[in-house]
């Protein structure tokens, strides 16, 4: 194995070694698989939704945003949204919505490769997925301000609601709608395995770090 | 390091395993369910506790409106608070509306009416343009017939039960039946009997619905014949037609309905029976006198020829052998609808007669099918006949003679088993859980509680066979109707008068009075039996109606897809679609394709010439529970309801030139008088009208 490869791989563990501290080595991988389920779940459960509570709609309106598609009442919603201009949710996020299975996937898979990393440098392989929830709030937010700041000027109540951005958690309103926007399990379990991904490096570390220490070849030797 | 390997290796696919196991439970776990609002419909109440003050309050409140103790308790029961729903649908004949009245019990709350024989604009009922099939429906031998006189709501039934699938209406005057698919509350068929012009006894069905009967009336010759009135006795005829249902298509199958030929005796009412006496009709007449009136030839008018002898004739039908016998080719055709001759029926045992106390008016089978109460109008009396003695004297051949026509007819004393003395003018009867039978009585004017006999004894304290007691009804009651009254499985509770007259109940309103239900609480046994509510009908005379468990009704609140049609209850492959609406001009004419969503119809635009055939189709896009639009072409007859996902087409020959604005008739939403557009019928020739230019 060259040695900048090996550098990155970080060091392997002796059968002896193993033996003599099981669980220091096997609990990062554990933490790792846990946090890979979550991720994989997720795809399964909705990410946000926001309620709109208006008088003429006594069981509110719902609206449910996966990773890769979109639930509830779409067509209620976007009917009411043409009044001021806003264009139809489906054509937010496309290229995300697109993607998002695949680069869950790809993520899980890159968590995956993390646990043969011993190395410092695994927490890079980690680094989408511990970022994962932030950039999904992150982007739920650009498209909602984009839509919300870019309005038709030309539609029916145009001249009554200005440009505005709806709030993507807890809170709003709009026209006669209150609205309740709230993360829901899907983030929830993204959360918890960027959380879960974080302490697993810290037990990562806690294991490789001093083996590679150990491990590594005394410093004259190498500078030679 | 080979140990290590292993070691991730295991726990991967133990990992993936669980994962994959997890992710199928996460799967289900995320199918979308019905979501609860954030603002609950109906808030939680907690008992309530009434303090001096409120009493107090309450007190003065009574007395300033001069109300009793009774009047109070009253409200209580029937009040509905905003946003509460009723208990139970009350589908009601309209009467000579033509139309067929759901009001909720017990707040006696009108939701709404369904239209059937007579066109309702609201509903946009007939007012499709020049090919309507509404219309072309409501057609009897090429003539628009464009009323009716409903009487009889017959509800669906499944092993006679209520099945809240669909409701079938006679038509007296024009002898139709309405077929209703309660998923959207829309008649969905009518059928013209071919052989008598106007009828009664429709519409009731078999346990099963395997058949809806229309009983007959006013004997004429069958198939719309003519022969002079001294040849009644010859030429003359009843009958009972059992038409054919059809449940996996919603439609009465006209091929595979068959009619009874029966003697002239003016058959009323029909039942069919259930449990105990399955597969039998029983269907009351009232004229075995065979009068023909001519009170102007000094003979004796109808009123008093047809109430001359003691007894007219209970007829007793045995339906399977009258299907048997239809499928074995035994009927003859009238009018081209298949008819089971007299003769044939004697023979084969289909038809038998028992007396009966003169002209009387109900027939009604107990819940458990043991029992037949026949009430009767002249007679003080109901006339109570045991199923199982009807088939009992039938195998035995126990008769007393023979009609003129050769009809046995079973002993009287082999086949009664009681006769309960009510009142003056009992017509009709309904049943409750607790062993009573409740009859009106049209003379007295009051609603009569009595005890079954039999295996009803053991539920009730009383007596069998005896009158317990009789609450007056404000006034000149005829039908009555108790929760789900007529079913093997009455609920008790609730019981309808459907009143006559009103006389003095309501502020005057004119000399057309409106009709009076009243709803009776029934929950209590014994002598308690008030009356907690009327309900002024003014709309037309209602006649029997149906009390049904509103949550076995499976209402649609919106069309299941986009673009569906109710005539065929289907998506319809010619519903326009969002993004492919426009006017197209084929040789037949020019076809409108347009859809309606809040605040707009698209096209807006709609450019035609004078002369041509216009086809307007229309799809709603709406999705949202009562997002209903409307659509009309002023001067052109057109009026459409649009509800949530319906294709509607309308037809017409655009021959008057001019600017037409249509427009939105429901009011959708803040803009719906934007929701409009102009049809322009462009002039052949010649200066345009209206043109100050020319």
């Amino acid at each position: 194995m060259p040695s900048f490869l090996r550098t990155i791989v970080g060091p392997r563990v002796l059968e002896a070694e193993f033996a003599a501290h099981p669980f220091r080595y096997v609990m990062p991988s554990i933490l790792l698989s846990i946090a890979r389920v979550m991720l994989l779940l997720s795809l399964f459960f909705p990410y946000w939704e926001m309620e709109l509570v208006a008088p003429q709609y006594p069981d509110g309106l719902f609206l449910t945003a996966y990773v890769h598609h979109l639930e509830g009442d779409v067509r209620e919603i976007d009917g009411l949204n043409h009044y001021i201009g806003m264009r139809p949710l489906d054509e937010a996020a496309r290229i995300e919505r697109e993607m998002s299975i695949w680069a869950v996937v790809a993520m899980v898979l890159l968590v995956e490769g993390a646990a043969f990393v011993h190395s410092k440098w695994a927490i890079l392989l980690a680094l989408p997925a511990i970022l994962f929830p932030v950039a999904f709030l992150a982007d739920l937010y650009f498209w909602m301000r984009k839509f919300g700041q870019h309005l038709d000027p030309k539609a029916p109540l145009s001249s009554s609601v200005k440009p505005f951005t709806p709030t993507i958690l807890g809170e709003g309103g709009i026209g006669q709608f209150r609205t309740y926007a709230e993360i829901q399990t899907g983030l929830w379990l993204a959360i918890g395995c960027a959380g879960l991904t974080i302490v697993a490096f810290w037990f990562h570390r806690r294991a490789y770090r001093p083996l590679a220490l150990r491990m590594a070849p005394a410093p004259s030797a190498s500078k030679s | 390091m080979r140990s290590k390997r292993n070691n991730t290796l295991a726990t991967g696919t133990v990992l993936l395993a669980i994962a994959s196991a997890v992710l199928c439970a996460g799967e289900a776990l995320g199918q979308d369910t019905k979501r609860e609002g954030r603002r609950s419909r109906t808030k939680e109440v907690k008992p309530i506790e009434m303090g001096n003050a409120q009493v107090a309050e309450l007190t003065k409140i009574a007395n300033g409106r001069k109300l009793t103790v009774e009047d109070l308790l009253a409200a209580a029961k029937t009040y509905m608070p905003s946003g509460h729903h009723d208990d139970y649908v009350l589908f009601s004949s309209g009467g000579q509306s033509g139309q067929v009245f759901a009001i909720g019990v017990p707040s006696m709350r009108l939701l709404r009416s369904i239209a059937v024989f007579t066109p309702e604009s609201w509903q946009g009922y007939g007012f499709a343009g020049d090919n309507d099939p509404v219309l072309e429906r409501l057609k009897i031998n090429g003539r628009l017939v464009p009323w009716g006189d409903t009487h009889h709501p017959g509800l669906s039934e499944t092993a006679g039960d209520y099945d809240g699938q669909f409701l079938f209406i006679g038509d007296k005057a024009n002898a139709r039946v309405g077929v209703i698919d309660l998923r959207d509350w829309e008649t969905k068929q009518i059928v013209k009997n071919p052989l008598t012009i106007s009828d009664h006894g429709a519409s009731f069905v078999t346990p099963n619905t395997d058949y809806v009967i229309e009983g007959g009336q006013y004997a004429t010759v069958l198939g719309f014949g003519y022969a002079p009135i001294d040849d009644y006795k010859k030429s003359y005829r009843g009958m009972v037609t059992l038409w054919k249902f059809d449940r996996e298509k919603g439609r009465i199958d006209v091929q595979s309905s068959f009619a009874l030929e029966l003697p002239p005796y003016w058959q009323d009412l029909a039942d069919a029976g259930k449990l105990a006496s399955d597969g039998l009709i029983f269907i009351n007449s009232f004229n075995s006198e065979m009068a023909t009136g001519g009170i102007e030839d000094g003979k004796p008018p109808f009123e008093a020829g047809v109430s001359q002898r003691d007894t007219d004739y209970l007829h007793i039908i045995d339906w399977r052998k009258a299907e048997a016998a239809f499928k074995a080719g035994k009927a003859k055709k009238i009018n081209g609808f298949a008819v089971i001759p007299l003769e044939t029926s004697i023979a084969e045992g289909i038809l038998y007669f028992a007396p009966e106390p003169k002209s009387p008016h109900g027939v009604d089978v107990t819940p458990n099918g043991q029992f037949v109460v026949v009430a009767g109008k002249l007679d003080p009396h109901v006339t109570v006949f045991s199923a199982e003695k009807i088939k009992k004297a039938i195998a035995d051949k126990k008769y007393s003679g023979k009609d003129d026509y050769g009809v046995p007819i079973l002993d009287f004393d082999a086949v009664v088993e009681a006769q309960v003395e009510l009142g003056l003018g009992p017509l009709h009867t309904q049943f409750d859980d607790k062993g009573y039978a409740y009859t009106s009585l049209f003379l007295d004017s009051a609603v009569a509680r009595w005890t079954l006999g039999g295996e009803y004894s053991s539920l009730h304290a009383e007596q069998p066979w005896k009158l317990v007691t009789k609450t007056p009804v404000q006034y000149n009651i005829g039908h009555l109707c108790a929760a789900e009254g007529d079913t093997v499985s009455p609920d008790g509770g609730y019981l309808i008068s459907m009143s006559k007259w009103s006389v003095d109940r309501f502020l005057p309103t004119g000399p057309l009075l409106p009709q009076n239900f009243q709803l009776l609480d029934i929950s209590a046994p014994g002598t308690t039996m008030p009356v907690l509510y009327d309900l002024p009908i003014g709309v037309g005379e209602p006649h029997y109606c149906q009390m049904i468990k509103a949550d076995k009704l499976k209402t649609w609140t919106t069309y299941p897809e986009v673009g569906w049609n109710p005539h065929t209850q289907s998506k319809d492959p010619s519903a326009p679609q969002a993004g492919k609406e426009g006017v197209v001009r084929t040789s037949d004419g020019v076809t409108v394709n347009m859809t309606a969503i809040r605040s707009h119809f698209t096209p807006e635009h709609v450019v035609v010439n004078e002369g041509e055939r216009v086809t307007w189709r229309i799809t709603s896009m709406e999705q949202t529970i009562d997002a209903t639009h409307g659509f009309c072409i002023g001067g052109y007859n057109i009026n459409l309801s649009l509800e949530p996902g319906e294709f509607v087409e309308c037809t017409f020959i655009a021959d008057k030139p001019g600017t037409y604005p249509y427009y939105c008739t429901e009011f959708c939403s803040a803009l719906h008088l934007e929701m409009m557009g102009y049809l322009q019928v462009k002039p052949k020739a010649g200066p345009v009208v209206g043109d100050a230019s020319h």
